[in-house]
């Protein structure tokens, strides 16, 4: 899968997810901010990815995410395509 | 301190209906929510008949973070407890100025429960159950909800006691308000309506079998019933003193003038005479008036064979040549559990504002114990001031309420 495509797809999940406008997730947006996360909702952030994409990302890692391209990066890395 | 309590709103959300309006509509015309649910056929249950409900969808209302937590039986409580709000004329920003407290009937959460277990399993891997599966899979899982939602500030408490938890909440409202301990609470009972909730309720032979005829099938009292129907849904009342009811312009709708509760000590499911029979006595005594001026008596029978008449025996016994309208609103919605005792208590209340009494649906023919009580099957028009009703549950535990038109 190409790395814009899996972007896209992504974003669609997240924005689904947490009811947010797909428009909102800027690549150096705050992935917290953006989907309104507090201590509780990351664990579904976790969750859903792991769910989708079969990647575990432990709280340590999830905890140096800070911008959605990051997230991007980590989760790309790790997917397979 | 002897304060009065006051009913100043009332929701209901059942299948009955979704709205007050719409509720006191089927009760008038007798109209049954049972229907024969295929999906537990092939889950393996001995019967599949249960109340039809929509599980409310609150995308809109409430946001993710608040709806995440927040398993079937407490959406259907905040819709209840939004349309009493709503009828008792307080709004968010009394809620956050004043303390108001909340006492709602709940004994399950097996939907929320099953499901989280099931992903453990499957997964092995906890994080999986999402955040919201901690504070759906506790019994407190309505009142943690509401008290969040409606940012409400006095007492926070789930009651537990079986079918009668919501009737006990009720009674035990009262007596905190009639003791100066609060002002005002929503007080109130939910109960889930998913295969997982009653599938050992099933497993036990306590379910009618007649699936050939859903509306036929709760048949409170008559000779010929077979078991109960499982229902549900989320009922409120919001009860307070009569001096901030009247210091804050409230509707008062009727006042609660008694409240009685005994224990069998008995047997885990068969439910005896004297237990229910102590129920009924103490809520008379407490309300401190001449059984005659009952009008109206809405029972517990849930259409089982030992329960109905049991709960016959011990009316007479109260009753004796006093003969009210004795009437159970079961066999339209089947036995609401957790919910039926704040339930039945909107019913009867909507019946005493609109000067009917709700048949008894399917009841034909009498029992030598019910043949002693007066129980309509076609609707009564019939003025009332005054009525009693009762919850009782496993474990023996009962609650009896008697709420009165308001007289100033």
């Amino acid at each position: 899968m190409e790395k814009q495509q899996f972007i896209d797809e992504l974003n669609e999940l997240l924005a689904e997810e947490f009811e947010v406008e797909v428009s909102t997730i800027q690549p150096e947006g705050s992935v917290k901010m953006t989907l309104a996360l507090d201590s509780l909702s990351l664990i579904d952030l976790v969750a859903v990815i792991e769910n989708t994409y079969k990647v575990k990302i432990s709280g340590q890692e999830m905890m140096q995410i800070k911008k959605f391209s990051e997230l991007y990066d980590f989760l790309y890395e790790r997917i397979e395509k | 301190m002897n304060r009065r309590v006051v009913i100043t709103g009332m929701g209901i959300y059942s299948c009955l209906g979704k709205t007050l309006d719409e509720v006191k509509e089927s009760l008038y015309n007798g109209k049954s929510g049972i229907i024969f649910d295929p999906v537990r056929k092939e889950m393996g249950f001995r019967s599949a008949l249960t109340a039809k409900l929509e599980i409310p969808d609150l995308k809109g209302q409430l946001s993710r973070s608040q709806r995440v937590y927040m398993p079937e039986e407490a959406k259907y409580a905040y819709v209840a407890t939004c349309e009493a709000l709503k009828n008792a004329n307080i709004d968010m920003d009394y809620l956050e100025k004043n303390e108001v407290g909340l006492l709602y009937g709940n004994d399950s959460t097996a939907d929320a429960v099953v499901k989280s277990v099931d992903t453990m399993r499957e997964k092995k891997d906890t994080t999986l159950v999402g955040s919201g599966a901690i504070f759906q899979s506790m019994n407190s899982t309505v009142t943690m909800n509401l008290g969040c939602i409606f940012k409400l500030r006095g007492i926070n408490l789930t009651v537990s006691g079986a079918c009668a938890s919501s009737s006990h909440a009720i009674g035990l409202g009262s007596l905190l308000i009639k003791w100066g301990l609060q002002d005002c609470i929503v007080c109130g009972g939910a109960q889930e309506v998913n295969p997982y909730s009653i599938g050992s309720f099933d497993g036990i032979s306590a379910f009618s079998i007649r699936e050939s005829d859903p509306t036929k099938a709760s048949r409170p009292f008559d000779r010929d019933r077979d078991g109960l129907v499982p229902g549900g849904g989320a009922a409120t009342v919001i009860i307070e003193s009569y001096e901030h009811a009247v210091k804050r312009g409230a509707p008062i709708l009727a006042e609660v003038i008694g409240y009685g509760f005994s224990s069998n000590g008995d047997h885990m499911s068969q439910p005896n005479v004297d237990g229910p029979s102590r129920s009924l006595q103490m809520a008379i005594r407490e309300a401190g008036i001449d059984i005659r001026t009952i009008g109206y008596l809405n029972a517990h029978a849930t259409s089982t064979p030992v329960g109905d008449r049991q709960e016959a025996k011990a009316i007479f016994n109260v009753f004796g040549d006093h003969k009210p309208e004795v009437t159970s609103t079961k066999a339209m919605t089947g036995h609401e559990m957790w919910m039926a005792g704040a339930s039945e208590v909107v019913y009867s209340m909507l019946m005493m504002q609109n000067d009917f009494i709700a048949p008894n649906i399917n009841f034909e023919n009498p029992d030598e114990d019910s043949a002693k009580l007066n129980i309509p099957n076609k609707r009564v028009e019939k003025s009332f001031d005054t009525f009693l009703s009762n919850s009782f549950g496993f474990g023996g535990t009962n609650s009896t309420l008697i709420v009165k038109k308001f007289v100033k």
